[in-house]
C-alpha cells in the first residue's frame, strides 16, 4: 500500500501532523502501536469496587500550559488553533488560580497574569529587581524558533544576570521538572520556550482532561479523512539508497516518500536499520514516579487554593536521578480540583511526582516492586498532609505510576518523558525523507508537540509538493 | 473571472482560516501580514486551500507575490482566466 505520507505514533505531534496532511488531502497513515491514542499523554481507568466504581485518569497530564484568553493572538496556542481549524470553546480551558515554588523559607506564587510573579520577585528579592527585568527583557528578546542557535547553558546565561542563587533555583525549578531532559540544566533556547509558556502564559486543564483534547483531535482527523491504525506497531523504517520509502508494520510493508516518527529519537534509530552505523542519540536519564490519591471531599480551599506546588525542601534544586529509587525532597504537587470552575464531582484528588531512577526500579522483582511503590505512597501521602495539614480526608483510592509503567504503554526507552538529550531542532536525520517529531524536536508540552507535528507536516510533506 | 472575483476568493480564505479576523476593513494595498494576524503558517493554508478549492497553484517562489489583497489579484487572475 502506497501514501503521500506515514506517521509514527498517534500522540499528540502525530495526530497533528496527520490532521495537517488530511486536511489537504494527502493520503496519510498514522500508525500506533497502544490500543488508545495519546502517547505520553494519554488516559485510563481503574475500577475500585470498594469506592466509586471506576474512574478515568490522565497518564501525565497536570496542567496545559501556554494558556491564553479567547481572542488573543501571535501566541502559540493560538496558532495551533488556527492551522488545525479549532475552537477555543472547543478546549473548555479551565484557567489555574495560581501556583507557587516553594522551598525552605520562601515562596513565589504565579499565576496566568505575569504580573503577580513580577511582584512576588520585587518585594521577595528586592536587590534583584533590575537583573529579573533583564532576564524578562532578555527572555522577550530571544527567538527561540531560531534553529540555527546552538546549545548555551541556561545556568551560564542566570548567573551572569542574577546575583541570588535562591531566585535562580525556584525560577528554574518548575522550567526543568516540567520539560527537561537534560539534568540539572537546559538549552537557553529550551528555558526561553518554557519560561514563555510557564511564566508568561501560565496553566488551564480543559474540562474533561486530556481526553478532551485527543476527542477533539481524532474528530478532526476523521473529518478530515486521515486514517489510523492501532495495535499496529512499526518493525522497522524501510529504506532505498539511503532513503526512506516506508515502514514495516506487523509484517506488512507501507511505502510513502515522507516518514514523520513521534515515538522519539533514539527509539527511532533502533529500528532504522540504515542508521545502524550512526552514534546513537543518547536516552535521556530524567524519569518519574507519579502517585494519584482519590480523597472522599475536595481538599479545603481555605488551606490551599494552589493548583500546582513546586516544592523543594533544600536550598539547591536537584534535578537528577534520584539516588535511591524516588527522591522525595522534591515534588510537584498538583490539585486538579483547583482549576477554576472545574470540579463537580464530590471527590479530591492531589497527583505527587518524585524524580526517580530507572535501573534501580528495573532491577525489583514483583514484590520488591510493591513494597517499594507502597514506600512512595507512604512519603507522598506526608507530603500532603505537610502542605494540607488540617485536612481530614479519607484515602478512597491510589494509583502510583513508574518508569517501569511509562516504559511499558509508550515504549520510550528507560521510561524517559522528555526524551533524548540529543534533539534533532529541525526534525531531520540521517535519512532523507524520515523526520522527528515531537519531544525529539525539542518543543515541550502539549502545545509544544502538537505545533511540532504542524510545523513538520507543513514543511516535509505540504510544501515540499510544491516543486 | 473579474478581479473582484478572485479577490472575494482570497477574502474567503483568509476568513476561513482566520475566523477571529476582521476581513471588511482590509486596505487591499497595504500588506495582508501587518493587517492581519498571519503568519507563514497562514500563508501555507491560503496556499493550500487555493489548491484544494480551485486547483490553482502557487509555487514556494511566488510566495511573496501573495503580500497584499492587490498582489494576490494581480498575480491569481491569469490563474483562474
Amino acid at each position: 500500500m502506497s501514501y503521500d505520507a506515514i506517521v509514527i505514533g498517534a500522540g499528540m505531534s502525530g495526530l497533528a501532523a496527520g490532521i495537517r496532511l488530511a486536511m489537504f488531502d494527502k493520503k496519510v497513515v498514522i500508525l500506533e502501536k497502544h490500543s488508545i491514542p495519546g502517547g505520553l499523554n494519554s488516559y485510563y481507568q481503574r475500577r475500585n469496587f470498594d469506592a466509586g466504581g471506576i474512574r478515568q485518569f490522565d497518564v501525565g497530564l497536570h496542567a496545559l500550559t501556554n494558556f491564553i484568553k479567547k481572542g488573543e493572538k501571535g501566541k502559540p496556542f493560538s496558532k495551533l488553533l488556527k492551522q488545525l481549524r479549532l475552537s477555543y470553546d472547543d478546549f473548555k480551558l479551565c484557567p489555574q488560580t495560581y501556583s507557587k515554588i516553594s522551598f525552605p523559607g520562601m515562596e513565589l506564587k504565579f499565576s496566568n497574569d505575569f504580573e503577580l510573579l513580577l511582584n512576588e520577585v520585587y518585594e521577595k528579592f528586592p536587590t534583584e529587581i533590575d537583573s529579573f527585568n533583564a532576564l524578562v527583557l532578555k527572555v522577550q528578546n530571544f527567538n527561540e524558533l531560531d534553529l540555527s542557535i546552538g546549545y548555551q547553558s541556561s545556568r551560564q546565561v542566570l548567573k551572569d544576570l542574577i546575583k541570588d542563587e535562591l531566585l535562580t533555583e525556584m525560577l528554574l525549578c518548575p522550567l526543568l521538572i516540567y520539560g527537561s531532559a537534560w539534568e540539572d540544566d537546559m538549552d537557553f533556547a529550551q528555558f526561553v520556550i518554557m519560561f514563555k509558556s510557564l511564566y508568561f502564559e501560565g496553566f488551564s486543564r480543559p474540562e474533561g482532561g486530556v481526553r478532551t483534547i485527543i476527542s477533539l483531535l481524532m474528530k478532526k482527523l476523521e473529518d478530515a479523512g486521515g486514517e489510523i491504525r492501532f495495535k499496529a506497531p512499526v518493525n522497522s523504517i524501510l529504506t532505498r539508497d539511503g532513503k526512506a520509502i516506508g515502514v514495516d508494520v506487523g509484517g506488512e510493508e507501507l511505502f510513502a516518500p515522507v516518514i514523520l516518527s513521534s515515538i522519539g529519537y533514539p527509539e527511532t534509530v533502533r529500528i532504522t536499520p540504515a542508521l545502524e552505523t550512526i552514534s546513537a542519540p543518547r536516552v535521556g536519564a530524567m524519569t518519574f514516579l507519579e502517585s494519584i490519591f482519590v480523597f472522599d471531599k475536595k481538599i479545603p480551599t481555605t488551606q490551599n487554593d494552589s493548583t500546582i506546588v513546586f516544592y523543594n525542601n533544600a536550598l539547591k534544586y536537584a534535578y537528577r536521578p534520584a539516588t535511591n529509587y524516588f527522591d522525595d525532597k522534591s515534588a510537584v504537587v498538583c490539585f486538579p480540583d483547583n482549576y477554576e470552575a472545574h470540579n463537580t464531582s464530590g471527590e479530591g484528588t492531589v497527583r505527587v511526582t518524585y524524580m526517580a531512577n530507572y535501573s534501580q526500579w528495573r532491577e525489583l522483582d514483583r514484590s520488591g516492586y510493591d513494597a517499594k511503590k507502597d514506600e512512595v505512597k507512604a512519603s507522598a501521602l506526608g507530603l500532603v498532609k505537610k502542605l494540607v495539614p488540617q485536612f481530614d480526608g479519607k484515602l478512597l483510592f491510589t494509583d502510583i505510576f513508574s518508569p517501569m509503567t511509562i516504559e511499558r504503554y509508550t515504549w520510550h526507552l528507560n521510561g524517559t518523558v522528555y526524551g533524548s538529550i540529543d534533539k534533532t531542532r529541525d526534525g531531520s536525520t540521517k535519512v532523507p525523507g524520515l523526520f522527528i517529531i515531537g519531544t525529539d524536536q525539542g518543543f515541550l508540552g502539549i502545545v509544544g508537540s502538537i505545533l511540532s507535528g504542524i510545523s513538520l507536516a507543513n514543511l516535509h510533506g505540504l510544501m515540499a509538493s510544491d516543486s | 473571472m473579474t478581479a473582484n472575483n478572485v479577490r472575494q476568493i482570497v477574502l474567503d480564505i483568509i476568513a476561513d482560516i482566520a475566523p477571529d479576523e476582521d476581513v471588511t476593513s482590509i486596505d487591499d494595498s497595504k500588506s495582508l501580514r501587518e493587517q492581519l494576524d498571519l503568519d507563514s503558517m497562514d500563508f501555507l493554508d491560503i496556499v493550500m486551500e487555493l489548491r484544494k478549492r480551485h486547483k490553482v497553484e502557487v509555487p514556494q517562489e511566488d510566495y511573496p507575490k501573495l503580500a497584499t489583497l492587490e498582489s494576490c489579484v494581480s498575480y491569481l487572475s491569469p490563474k483562474f482566466a
